[in-house]
């Protein structure tokens, strides 16, 4: 039988490894996705063959109670709520891994040899430390918690300090005598220390966070494998863990950080910064039936959408007035910045849903190059994610972030309900360009309009 | 260090590997759902869950094993779920 399992462990691992392959075309995704659930319900299947299992009440039970919970939420949650979602799912896979760390400690009848109780103790830590910064992070992106950083005086201080205790206490573990309290103490601390490193974090940081979450939920996996010496487990876990590690560096990269500057350093939060934005600036402010104009004698346009668009769930209605320009032999597409919306790739899920065909929608490099070619640029509910001061202004917080070059394009045209800056508190020059054209107002209203406008023509 | 421990960590930093060259492939376009996708792999964790519910060593252990299994049956079902409903949207146009 052991042959049996691990051989059907082995399949499942491949099948992960399918199916996340799958992930690298929008054409293969969902077989992939397929792929790796089925490999999901072997691992479980086999596993409940198991010959230390002696009841099921309790495993019945609690898959009936996870899977109607899971499916619920999976069926139910708006995309713009994909950021929390994947949050607490996670956090839920971190938390688990911890559980079972604590229940074969419970099971241990010789004391462990060393590699389990090292692994025990770092599957322990990681895994309690993912369930609570999960759950903050959930509350923070869901509005339960205020998204601006939390912060206290020595807070750094006291998180290093905590993290010191934990490892005497995991050495002492390890080359001492494994006991209970050690085990409880380890739990209670890594849960705190898991709400003391995500409170201090902003929203706008969050893309990173969640990243970084996903990566330590498969780190806690692959340790949680040591323990029991299952493959499955590690090999998994390290799939997990590389691939939450990749998308940590690129949001990293996108939003001009470090991880070391995200976790313990703040941005755009200043409150002066606002003050800059009072010394007046000329703007052109236009009405919509400008920008109609505009975008009519267009031969190609260039959409840049930004989580404003979202907020103010505007993406079906922009997606409409891209199809009558489209009616019109207008050349319309997407920008997409690796940042918009608040988790990776957040902005093609929400334009998705909208029936926009993901053809349409270009990333960054593939890009950017064309808005010197193109005739109008329609930002809406973008800001520093189109800033020239990331290309030219040192000094500024978002000075080397990679931005879409909409400043290039021949007009401008910016839907926003006010010239507030974004997350980084630096004012957008773009703004003030004589090429651009502002349309303020609420972004659905406005786009609304616009349609309306473009179907009497 | 023991034999089947030395063969484990081959396997992990080998698959390590396998996720660096498998998801740097992933195109932006799709990175949520492959967050959500390898979210839900990592709920494998279910597999030691089931066993600790269901071994019946102690009550503690019992109790801890259920909660692990319904953690992780969330993170699964609905992990593999929520990505499906975000894949099926991702349409080409004519």
């Amino acid at each position: 039988m052991e042959t049996i399992t691990n051989i059907a462990y082995l399949i499942a691992s491949i099948l992960f490894i399918l199916g996340l392959r799958g992930l690298n075309s929008p054409k293969t995704a969902r077989l992939g996705n397929l792929l790796a659930a089925i490999g999901m319900f072997i691992a479980i299947v086999v596993t409940l063959f198991d010959k230390e299992i002696i009841d099921f009440t309790y495993i019945i039970a609690g898959v009936v109670i996870g899977s109607a919970a899971g499916a619920i939420w999976a069926r139910w949650v708006p995309m713009t709520a994909m950021p929390q979602t994947v949050a607490i799912f996670n956090g839920f896979g971190g938390g688990a891994s911890a559980l079972v760390g604590i229940a074969e400690f419970f099971r241990m009848t010789a004391p462990p040899t060393m590699d389990v109780s090292i692994t025990l103790v770092l599957g322990l830590l990681v895994g309690t430390i993912t369930f609570t910064g999960s759950l903050v992070a959930f509350s923070k992106l869901q509005g339960l918690l205020k998204g601006a950083p939390m912060v206290f005086p020595f807070q750094q201080t006291l998180n290093l300090i905590l993290l010191a205790i934990t490892l005497v206490i995991g050495v002492l573990f390890v080359l001492g005598t494994p006991t209970l309290d050690k085990v409880v103490l380890i739990f209670l601390i890594g849960s705190v220390l898991g709400v003391l490193v995500v409170i201090p974090i902003g929203g706008a940081d969050m893309p990173v966070v969640i990243s970084l979450l996903n990566s330590y939920s498969g780190v806690a996996a692959a340790m949680t494998g040591f323990v029991l010496s299952n493959n499955v487990l590690i090999i998994s876990g390290a799939l997990v863990g590389a691939s939450g590690l990749i998308l940590t560096n690129l949001m990293c990269k996108a939003m001009n950080r470090n991880l070391r500057n995200v976790l313990f350093g703040r941005v755009g939060v200043e409150v002066g910064k606002e003050l800059a934005v009072a010394e007046k600036r000329r703007v052109t402010s236009h009405t919509p039936e400008d920008a109609v104009m505009m975008l009519e004698m267009a031969s190609s346009v260039i959409i840049v959408p930004g989580y404003g668009l979202a907020v103010a769930q505007a993406q079906h209605i922009l997606h409409e007035l891209a199809m009558q320009l489209m009616k019109r032999g207008i050349n319309v597409r997407y920008a997409i910045h690796p940042v918009a919306g608040r988790m990776p790739g957040h902005m093609n899920v929400l334009l998705a849903e909208a029936n926009v065909p993901y053809d349409m929608l270009y990333e960054m490099d593939a890009i950017n190059e064309d808005f010197q070619r193109t005739d109008v640029a329609l930002v809406v509910g973008a800001n520093d994610v189109i800033n020239p001061a990331a290309r030219n202004k040192k000094g500024s917080p978002l000075y080397g972030m990679p931005i879409l070059n909409v400043d290039r394009a021949k007009t401008v045209i910016v839907c926003k309900r006010s010239l507030r800056p974004g997350f980084s508190g630096e004012d957008n020059e773009i703004f003030y360009l004589e090429k651009t054209m502002m349309v303020f107002g609420d972004a659905k209203e406005t786009l609304t309009k616009m349609v309306g406008l473009l179907k009497e023509l | 260090m023991t034999g089947p421990l030395l063969i484990s960590l081959y396997i992990f930093v080998l698959a390590i590997f396998v996720g660096f060259e498998v998801i740097s492939k992933v195109p932006p376009l799709l990175h949520t759902p492959l967050m959500s996708g390898a979210n839900a792999i990592s709920g494998i964790t279910i597999v030691g869950s089931i066993i600790s519910a269901g071994a019946g060593h102690s009550r503690i252990s019992t109790l801890l094993g259920l909660i692990a299994v319904i953690f992780a049956t969330i993170n699964v079902v609905g992990g593999f779920m929520v990505t499906d409903r975000m894949l099926e949207m991702f349409k080409k146009g004519r």
